[in-house]
């Protein structure tokens, strides 16, 4: 390779700059550091390039926007507006959109970025979840993630505010009456975020501190180190040849991964730009200025909030009244409050609970396939298909327009699908797991169907197996169980109890059903002589002078 | 030892307490090429003319896109901010933002794709492998760390001086309460606003868009208006924000007078005109959608339905409770005001709001 073209003699600028930082160490041990290629490892990319997308474009944007509430009287070049009273925040807006050059494609690039982002984190999320590669040691990253995805939702949240539309501002309204109904301290929560009664003066300019400075800071420091440890930590990879749990296999950072990365920043950037071109996202003047005594009918949130939305609609009305004084009002909090904290915090407790059932304890550097996990696989899809069905859920009124059904049906079919899908949906992909494994065994130990039939000449038919590709083999191979625990006797033989008896048999019983169904790992004995049958029967085909295609004898089946 | 600072220091190879020259990093190897992994020949790697028509295509990549770029400087300075143009798909839009979008999203795609052919066609594609440590340094350098860390603490002796440890700890812990009390300016006490409108006996109701006085025969029978107190736009300018019209805003509905099932208080209606808070008690949107025939009021946030011909009961979605009924009469010209202020607290619930 061209590694061997190396200027002996040092330049003199760099060694002037290393003279004083002492960088050379570092330098060396990273230029050539490899990093495994992956089309689901660009998922993560995408989020940190509209992120810094974000950064730029909202900069520029922070050169106009004026975060103010001061009622002004518009008049800027959009002629349907002309004339009528609007904060100065959405007249700023208005201003980016049509009197600065270039403003509406800054406005317009920085909202995709921001579905980008958030999109992003959550496909990447979904990758590191259902390769398993939370566990150890990447627990910590799995914690930043979470953290991180919290953050975008606020930071879009809080973007969206900020043109103070129509829209925007309902949307807030509606944050308002959620602050309001906290037990206790609820009416307090809304005075000091909105500086008295909603809508106030002042939240505006207090979104905007909190949208340009203060998530973005903590975004900013949050991926950092995220980025480190996956620096530090070296990237996972996928099994595959010459793929261990000790290596890491891929290309080195100079040049193919800055060459493929750095593209790659170019490759989103440019194809945000071109949405923002092409595609209007979040026009603001057909909405209106916002005041409160105003809604527009149909209208949705950015998708990352539906699933909110969603939860708020088909929460049945229950609402307390304690000694005829406090109100107490499950009806906003458990879908806007309990039920997202409950989603975000099992997350992040997933990957400790799952060590904690398995006892695995070990460092995993090589990911899993989502079929030899069955139980995680089936949890993550349960999982998905609830958070998707309060998504869809925040869309009934569109539902019920579009296909002319009633809202309330549609409601009452969303609550009971929320409790009744995901379980299904557990079961079933559990069974495709299991079955996928199946065939992954039947490959090991009978080699691999090739969907030609032979009749031997005695007139039995077989169907010629070939063994296992090189290239495959350590994908089938890289399959795991995990033991069972015992379940505890409650009083040891010498009749003493068993300390911790509880979580004990809990555990075991979680374990048994974490492995349930579990097919056997097959020995190195076994697949060998497998593949060794294989590739018999194919030599004895060619024995037969048969020659895979010929069709008196070879018939294809389809499966 | 001097402490005098020696201008000359050159490594003397006899001092034991100077830094080694050498660094004493131990060298990690260079990745190398990952042995029993597929590796294919490209014809870019075989071919030499394939190899410079590659060369060829990334260059022009990396031309089109300084193209583009000087097209966006370009056309920000010549094309008219007003002009528009129809785009298939699109529809009519500003020239401008096409344009400049356009050519700089290309500019910059342009630069993505031409790196990533070059990697793909020109660059090594041997997959290479490396070596991974385990995580955890070896026990005696963790235990060197911590030895470290205990030498330092025990030199400090925070472990040994109650006094010290606790005081310190004090402090620290009370510090940033200047932060957290100086947030309480952050808005003021509440004092019972959440409770209160602007409504009260015979203020005039208006229309919210052109703040007319309404006659009962302005309404008829199955129509809906918004309305507002007949001083919101006073209140509004007095106090400098919106928050009273938020608050005051109301539904103005005529219904056959046999319709109406039952109200908040005994003939609250005025010959079958009826007046609701238009704010809905689930989290407080402002309610829009009437249907004449069944009389209900679907809130478009979270569609609650609220019967307007039965006291405004909540029948369906996450409102859990009616909504304010005003009270109304006229006054002796024949408009249409309020008898008397909120009986209730409007909006959405909050602890305090009692029944
Ligand atoms: C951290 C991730 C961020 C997200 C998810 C995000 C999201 C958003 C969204 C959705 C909007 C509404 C855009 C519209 O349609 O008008 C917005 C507006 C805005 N953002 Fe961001 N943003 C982020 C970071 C930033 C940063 C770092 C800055 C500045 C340094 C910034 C400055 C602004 C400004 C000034 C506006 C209001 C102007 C306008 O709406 O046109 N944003 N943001
Ligand atoms: S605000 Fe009316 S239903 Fe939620």
């Amino acid at each position: 390779m061209s590694n061997t073209t190396v200027n002996k003699k040092t330049p003199a600028a760099y060694n002037y700059v290393d003279s004083r930082v002492g960088f050379s160490a570092a330098l060396k041990r990273n230029m050539r550091k490899v990093f495994p290629d992956h089309w689901s490892f660009m998922l993560g990319e995408i989020a940190l390039y509209s992120f810094l997308i974000l950064l730029l474009t909202g900069t520029f944007l922070t050169l106009w926007y004026k975060p103010s509430m001061t009622e002004v009287i518009y008049n800027g070049s959009y002629i349907p507006l002309k004339g009528i009273p609007m904060s100065e925040a959405y007249a700023s807006t208005l201003e980016i959109s049509f009197d600065v050059r270039g403003g509406m494609l800054l406005r317009q690039i920085h909202h995709w970025a921001a579905l980008f982002f958030i999109a992003a984190m959550v496909v990447h999320l979904l990758r590191v979840f259902f390769t398993g590669a939370y566990r150890k040691p990447r627990e910590f990253n799995w914690l930043l993630g979470i953290a991180l995805l919290t953050l975008g939702l606020l930071a879009g949240f809080s973007g969206y505010s900020l043109p103070d539309d129509l829209l925007s501002g309902v949307g807030l309204k509606i944050a308002s009456g959620i602050i309001q109904a906290l037990p206790v301290v609820g009416t307090w929560a809304l005075y000091f975020l909105f500086g008295g009664e909603f809508p106030g003066t002042e939240v505006i300019s207090r979104l905007y501190s909190i949208h340009i400075l203060l998530l973005p800071g903590a975004i900013l420091a949050l991926v950092t180190a995220h980025l480190l440890l996956v620096w530090t930590q070296k990237h996972t990879q996928y099994p595959g040849p010459g793929r261990t749990e000790k290596n890491v296999v891929g290309y080195p950072l100079l040049p193919v991964y800055t060459a493929k990365a750095g593209g790659f920043f170019f490759i989103v950037f440019g194809v945000t730009t071109l949405l923002g071109a092409l595609v209007t996202i979040n026009p603001i003047w057909l909405y209106g200025p916002y005041t409160p005594d105003q809604v527009t009918a149909g209208s949705q949130p950015d998708w990352y909030i539906g699933f909110l939305e969603g939860s708020l609609r088909v929460m049945p009305a229950i609402e307390f009244n304690i000694f005829n004084t406090w109100t107490f009002s499950p009806n906003v909090l458990i879908p806007a409050l309990i039920l997202p904290g409950l989603m975000f915090a099992l997350m992040g407790a997933y990957p400790f609970l799952e060590s904690w059932i398995t006892g695995d304890k070990r460092e995993h550097n090589l990911l899993d396939r989502p079929r030899n996990a069955p139980t995680r696989t089936a949890l993550g899809t349960m999982s998905l298909s609830f958070y998707i069905l309060l998504w869809i859920g925040g869309g009934n009124d569109i539902i019920a327009t579009t296909f002319n059904l009633s809202i309330n049906a549609i409601t009452w079919f969303m609550r009971v699908a929320l409790i009744a899908v995901p379980p299904l949906v557990f079961i079933a992909t559990r069974r495709i797991c299991l079955g996928l494994q199946r065939n992954d065994l039947d490959k090991l130990l009978h080699g691999k169907e090739t969907g030609r039939i032979l009749r031997l000449p005695e007139g039995g038919f077989v169907e010629v197996h070939e063994p296992v590709s090189e290239a495959e083999l350590p994908k089938l191979l890289a399959r795991e169980t995990y033991p069972v625990w015992e379940l505890p006797q409650k009083v040891d033989a010498n009749g003493i109890k068993t300390p911790k008896y509880r979580r004990q048999l809990m555990k075991a019983k979680l374990s048994a059903w974490w492995t349930k169904g579990d097919l056997p790992i097959p020995t190195m004995k076994e697949i060998q002589s497998g593949q060794h049958h294989a590739h018999e029967a194919l030599e004895q085909a060619h024995e037969f002078g048969v020659e895979p295609g010929k069709e008196e004898i070879v018939t294809s089946t389809n499966h | 030892m001097t402490n005098k600072f020696d201008i000359n220091n050159t490594f003397d190879p006899d001092n034991e307490n100077q830094a080694p020259k050498v660094s004493k990093e131990v060298a990690t190897k260079l990745p190398t090429p990952a042995k029993g992994v597929d590796h294919y020949l490209r014809r870019t790697d075989t071919d030499p003319k394939a190899a410079k028509r590659a060369e060829r295509q990334v260059a022009a990549f990396f031309g089109a896109s300084s193209l583009f770029t000087l097209i966006f400087v370009v056309s920000f300075f010549a094309i008219p901010r007003e002009t528009k143009i129809a785009v298939s798909l699109i529809g009519v839009t500003s020239a401008q933002n096409i344009v400049l979008g356009t050519s700089f999203g290309l500019a910059i795609l342009f630069i993505g794709i031409g790196a990533i052919h070059w990697a793909k066609k020109l660059m090594p594609d041997v997959e290479m492998v490396q070596e991974r440590k385990e995580m955890k340094p070896a026990d005696e350098v963790q235990q060197e760390a911590l030895d470290a860390f205990r030498v330092g603490a025990t030199e400090s002796g925070v472990g040994q001086r109650k006094l010290i440890r606790r005081s310190l700890l004090g402090a620290l812990a009370l510090f940033p309460l200047p932060f957290v009390v100086m947030l309480r300016d952050l808005g003021p006490a509440p004092k019972g606003e959440l409770r209160k409108t602007a409504w009260q006996e015979d203020l005039h109701i208006v229309t919210d868009i052109t703040y007319e006085k309404i006659r009962p025969e302005d309404i008829p029978v199955g129509n809906l208006i918004s309305a507002m107190p007949e001083n919101i736009l006073e209140i509004q300018e007095e106090e400098g924000n919106l928050n009273e019209r938020g608050k005051s805003a109301i539904l103005l509905v005529r219904m056959r007078p046999e319709d109406i099932k039952s109200q908040q208080g005994p003939d609250w209606d005025y010959q079958g005109i009826v007046a609701y808070s238009k704010i809905c008690t689930h989290v407080g949107c402002p309610i829009a959608l009437y249907e004449q025939r069944t009389h209900h009021l679907l809130c478009p946030c979270h569609q609650s339905t609220f019967d307007l011909a039965d006291s405004g009961q909540p029948i369906f979605g996450p409102a859990a409770r009616r909504l304010p009924q005003l009270a109304i009469t006229v006054d002796e010209e024949g408009y249409l005001v309020a008898r008397q202020g909120f009986q209730e607290p409007i909006g959405p619930s909050f602890w305090e709001r009692g029944a």
